[in-house]
């Protein structure tokens, strides 16, 4: 029989009750780390945690400024889909698509821009997660071919940003068909020897990764990024156990052979420009009477940020 | 319900269980006068239910254990298959196959997937789930047709590709992207016919040519109508809703510009009768051969390339509201 009889206290509820006297959104949470961080300290720091080196996810416009020397050109702002199926689920894909384009101000989940990195003209398209989680149907499969068209006639690098789920459920097989589009231009870029380079954040998944995010000169992720073709979830349900920690992240894609560097964000501009450098865009011809020369500027790939 | 039949086909189902109580009986003229006439019942009530197939049931005759897959046609319409395995980088895959054979008199490269037919065949060919290694045999078997100048015939039928641990660690999206780079440049005239299931990346991995032939039963998804369902009403048993959404029948892809062609399948679906199936299968794909090897293969690579371009079209699938 104990003496003291043992009563839980209950736990203290959050003081939700009490209104903070701190306004909202001037101080963040870093996921990984729960380290508290200065709104402002974060933006400096290209939304990486200054502690732990987490990546926040960024959205295609930050991501633009973070790759291009100052102001850049939009190309197909205004490419709208129809909603060719009609599509509706729970709720009309009409409406989804319109809560979208009044969230993020885009018109659909990618924008592309003409801009310099450090100096050197380039085709960007940055993928915008928070547009219908950046799926691509119709009109991110025809803005990636047009940027990939262009890019061979200006004789310009293309650098694509995925930050996708994959195809558009809500546009059917058109979206499926996009990937083969995208890949059909890409096979042009390459025999026409222009650089394209994939940089791959969190998430790459499904039918982005399955085209054109895994076909670059260079695949470059973020560190820690999801990057994979079937979901997490459904490969636990096909093969019914648990996976293992770390499984498609960038870390385990580059240690198996699929992404050839990981690099964190603060670094990415550096290499990125190093990498256009070494590539080049000289037409064939000239490329091959420069054979045998030494190239001006040497790739330096340089060790990712210290995650300490 | 005998095993053959669907869920739809219920009232068939009925008339057969009454045909075989009628052959317990003993024979007779008035038993076989019977029996005729229900048979005829049978082909008449199936034809009623075929005319108007709703996509959900297209799904299941697309996915029907009989329905003729690659070996059903390899052994009808081509001749001295001679399959050719592995990638040489990791394993041969059982779920694609690739090989040699003549059609026609002419020599081919055949590629496809199998799902298999009995339990034994579909655990061996993973159901028609394909790994990394299918999409790059599928490749290295293509190339050797370009080499040698043949004409391509792809057989597209499978759920999806692998989703499982070591798809995703030998690079199953690496092999689909490559392939859909590389397909479009390989000189060598291909005809894609999707003859089940098209799965989505998993189909589309093999499926890019000069023509894309569907049989009328088949369907091609970006997503499976189950997984569509579950992700968007958060509800697996909403695949009926899904199928009707995502517009993945045959006469939907045609009007969507994703296909070329369909190809008409007998009365009741191919799987009632693989022969007649083969036999207008035969005839669209000689007729597509005969027209894509017609044309110089410059021609012919700008025709793939301006095909695959145009899906997704100005004014009808997305409009641009700068110039509306």
């Amino acid at each position: 029989m104990p003496w003291f009889k043992k009563t839980r206290k209950p736990m203290a509820a959050p003081a939700g009750e009490k209104a903070s006297r701190v306004p909202e959104g001037l101080w963040v949470k870093c996921p990984d780390c729960a380290q508290i961080i200065y709104n402002k300290d974060l933006t400096t720091n290209l939304n990486v945690c200054p502690k732990c080196a987490h990546h926040f996810r960024i959205n295609a416009t930050e991501r633009l400024r973070m790759l291009l020397d100052g102001e850049w050109v939009e190309h197909d702002k205004d490419l709208v889909s129809t909603d060719p199926l009609k599509f509706t689920d729970t709720k009309p894909y009409k409406a989804r698509l319109k809560a979208s384009i009044e969230s993020t101000g885009l018109k659909d989940a990618i924008i592309v821009a003409s801009g310099a990195i450090d100096g050197q003209p380039a085709i960007v398209a940055s993928m915008e997660y928070g547009f219908i989680g950046g799926s691509m149907g119709v009109v991110v499969g025809e803005k990636i071919t047009r940027a990939i068209e262009r890019a061979i006639d200006l004789r310009q690098p293309v650098i694509i940003v995925s930050c996708s789920g994959g195809a558009r459920m809500m546009e059917g097989a058109l979206s499926l068909m996009q990937m083969a589009k995208i890949c059909g231009a890409l096979a042009r870029l390459d025999r026409a020897r222009l650089p394209y380079i994939s940089i791959l954040t969190d998430p790459t998944t499904g039918g982005v990764t399955a085209s054109f995010a895994m076909l670059g000169d260079l695949n470059i992720a973020e560190p820690k990024a999801l990057i994979g073709f079937a979901g997490p979830r459904v490969i636990e349900q096909t093969i019914r156990q648990t996976l293992p920690e770390g499984f498609q992240r960038s870390e385990f894609l580059m240690e198996k052979g699929m992404v050839d560097l990981v690099v964190d964000r603060r670094e990415m501009k550096a290499i990125v420009a190093n990498a256009l450098r070494f590539m080049g865009t000289a037409r064939p011809a000239a490329a091959a009477a420069m054979a045998g020369v030494e190239p001006a500027v040497p790739i330096v790939v340089t060790e990712p940020a210290s995650q300490a | 319900m005998p095993a053959e039949t669907l869920e739809f086909e219920e009232p068939i189902a009925v008339l057969l269980k009454e045909i075989d109580a009628l052959t317990l009986l003993p024979r007779t003229d008035a038993r076989d006068r019977e029996i005729e006439s229900l048979r005829r019942r049978i082909e008449s009530v199936r034809e009623e239910l075929y005319r108007s197939l709703t996509p959900w049931q297209r799904v299941l005759v697309s996915r029907h254990p009989n329905r003729p897959g690659l070996h059903d046609y390899l052994d009808r319409l081509f001749r001295g298959f001679a399959e050719v395995h592995g990638d040489r980088r990791f394993a041969d895959d059982h779920a694609i196959m690739a090989g040699f054979a003549e059609y026609r008199g002419q020599p081919v490269v055949v590629v496809g997937h199998v799902k298999g037919s009995d339990t034994k065949e579909k655990i061996f060919r993973n159901f028609g789930y394909a790994r990394p290694e299918g999409y790059r045999k599928a490749l290295r078997v293509m190339r050797i047709a370009e080499k040698f100048r043949r004409p391509i015939v792809v057989f597209v039928d499978t759920p999806a590709a692998y989703p499982g641990i070591e798809s995703e660690e030998r690079g199953v999206a690496e092999a689909i992207a490559v392939n859909l780079r590389e397909m479009m440049l390989i000189d060598a005239p291909i005809v894609v016919i999707v003859s089940g299931e098209g799965g989505s990346g998993g189909a589309l991995g093999i499926a890019v040519g000069d023509r894309v032939l569907m049989q009328e039963f088949a369907i091609y998804s970006v997503i499976p109508p189950e997984g569509c369902a579950a992700i968007l009403w958060r509800d697996a048993s909403k695949k009926v809703e899904a199928a009707d959404a995502l517009k993945l029948t045959a006469p939907d892809l045609l009007q969507a510009g994703a296909i070329d062609e369909i190809v008409r399948e007998p009365i009741g679906g191919a799987h009632t009768n693989a022969d007649a199936a083969a036999r207008l299968l035969d005839e669209a794909l000689a007729r597509a051969l005969t027209e894509i090897s017609a044309v110089d293969s410059e021609v012919r690579l700008e025709k793939r390339y301006a095909k695959f371009r145009a899906m997704g079209r100005v004014g009808i699938d997305f409009v641009d509201e700068s110039t509306a």
